[in-house]
């Protein structure tokens, strides 16, 4: 948005036009919210009726199942128990993963010259599939939590590094002479140039690695662990306890959900000065 | 005799590249005095930009030398203000942390800092705006936030790389009266680079035309129209007529020539 020379940002009352443009905007917002509810009951409804009539329940449980098992571990502390180590483990993951891949995104893109040496080797970490990773790093670091941050961490640092790295390599020149001349040191280029001017990519990263890193963590449990989401997706599955694995579901979809509206929150606010 | 603030001695660029040479400067001196108001005119690619890009540090030059303020440029030169025609506002910082970027980087502490910001927000007519990000101004009002940030610093010298050319034609006269009022009530020393011969005359008080490739130092006209001058009047004074028939005639077969490469 551009504003004339001399009209001062957002001075004068709206107008009436103005008024009744921004309703519409709202009107429209509601509608989408209200059709996104009934999309979601709509869909709730057809599982319950479905189940039973259509399909066994054996292999599609019910959502008053669902929901009653979770309500279950919700009244006896399970929920809280198992679902506090996966969350634990994937924000642990997420912040060394991103910390390493940020700081060396940051180091490679300043350097190119390493970059370039190392290109080839970058590349082909990066295309090992990561969860295949994960049986080596039970056997490195035990079936405990630090296997799981390991397979989460590993996963964020490279989406978080190759974002990063972009970001470094795409900020304009004249930035970095302008402000050079203004008196800016190394680290003030840095400072005020380079990791703001790459904020918008790392934060896409972020944005993208952190299912990763539940997923990580969730992959993790299911291979070896005794606590978690993701082990009570898995013990239940040997039990053939479908209640449990679709409540285990939900509630990893549930908490993928809040997490990315969070992240959404967060980068509108740090890309606010953004057209 | 005091020193001159810039001394250009012999500078040289070649730009080496895969199997040819390009002369862009072949042995250029000149001397800019403290408080002068110099305009660089030519055609494109005389090097007029990579002379002005030297005295900034930004480019470093094949043999010669420049020595500005009795220092010899070696690397980026942190004693000029340097504005180009590029947006250089920094997008990510609101208006007056835009301002205060030089001072920070400087360390000055932040009530000085704040103090600055307002005195130069009120120098390019700017108030109120401290708050706003750049993507909610004109093209014109970031330029003076530019200039602003310029300025904050009190650099004695100012070097600007065809500032106003992105602008449109009215906006540029504001702008260059603006420029013109700054230069003389904080007596700056300015090498101004433009392709635009009416800027260039309206403003300097010397214009220096440079001759396409290999470039050299043509011509230098002195403008004898009295500061303060008025941007837009001076146009129909006949100092500017002849001063810009002598100029035409020396720079346009310079870009006749670059027109037949």
């Amino acid at each position: 948005m551009q504003i004339d020379e001399g009209a001062a940002v957002g001075t004068s009352a709206p107008s009436k036009a103005v008024r009744d443009f921004e309703a519409g905007l709202v009107r429209r917002k509601v509608l989408v919210y209200v059709c996104q509810l009934a999309f979601g009951v709509f869909f709730l409804a057809f599982w319950q009726w479905a189940s039973g009539r259509l399909i066994d329940p054996f292999f599609v449980s019910s959502p008053s199942a669902v929901f009653g098992k979770i309500y279950t571990w919700l009244l006896n502390g399970e929920l809280v128990r198992h679902l506090s180590i996966t969350l634990y483990a994937t924000a642990i993951g997420f912040l060394i993963g991103s910390a390493i891949g940020f700081a060396l995104g940051l180091l490679f893109g300043k350097f190119a010259f390493l970059a370039e040496v190392l290109d080839p080797y970058i590349t082909a970490l990066y295309s090992i599939p990561k969860l295949a990773l994960a049986p080596l790093f039970i056997i490195w670091f035990g079936i405990g939590i630090e296997s799981k941050i390991a397979v989460s961490a590993s996963i964020v640092f490279f989406v978080v590094f190759l974002n990063t790295f972009s970001g470094v390599r795409e900020v304009n020149p004249i930035y970095i002479h302008a402000t050079q001349i203004m008196g800016a040191s190394q680290w003030g280029v840095m400072r005020t140039v380079i990791i703001p001017s790459a904020t918008a990519w790392v934060i896409t990263g972020l944005k993208v690695s952190v299912p990763y890193a539940l997923v990580g963590t969730v992959i993790g449990e299911f291979m070896s662990a005794n606590r978690g989401i993701g082990f009570i997706i898995a013990q239940a599955t040997g039990l053939f306890d479908t209640n449990s694995v679709f409540a285990g579901i939900l509630i990893l979809a549930v908490v993928g959900a809040i997490i990315n509206g969070l992240l959404k929150v967060t980068e509108g606010w740090l890309l606010r000065w953004r057209s | 005799m005091p020193e001159a603030a810039i001394r250009i001695e012999q500078v040289d660029k070649r730009y080496v590249g895969r199997g040819r040479e390009v002369v862009a400067l072949d042995h250029v001196s000149l001397t800019i005095e403290e408080g002068e108001f110099v305009a660089f005119v030519g055609p494109s690619g005389c090097g007029k930009s990579t002379l002005l890009n030297m005295i900034a540090g930004i480019i470093p030059m094949t043999s010669g030398e420049i020595v500005h303020e009795g220092r010899q440029v070696a690397s980026i030169n942190r004693r000029v203000g340097y504005l180009t025609q590029a947006d250089s506002v920094l997008p990510w910082r609101t208006v007056e942390r835009n301002i205060s970027l030089p001072l920070e980087y400087r360390g000055v502490p932040s009530t000085e800092r704040q103090k600055r910001v307002e005195e130069m927000l009120a120098l390019v007519d700017l108030r109120g705006f401290g708050k706003a990000f750049p993507k909610e101004l004109s093209g014109g009002m970031r330029k003076r936030v530019a200039l602003a940030q310029m300025l904050a610093y009190e650099p004695k010298t100012l070097l600007m790389d065809e500032p106003f050319g992105a602008l449109d034609a009215q906006l540029k006269l504001v702008m260059q009266q603006q420029l013109l009022r700054i230069w003389q009530e904080h007596k700056k020393t300015i090498v101004f680079v433009t392709h635009d011969l009416a800027e260039a005359i309206a403003l300097a008080s010397r214009v220096v035309v440079f001759s396409g490739r290999p470039g050299r130092i043509k011509y230098i006209e002195q403008i004898d129209i009295p500061y303060p001058r008025d941007v837009f009047k001076v146009r129909f004074l006949p100092q500017f007529e002849a001063a810009y028939d002598n100029l035409w005639r020396e720079l346009s077969p310079e870009i006749a020539k670059g027109e037949d490469l």
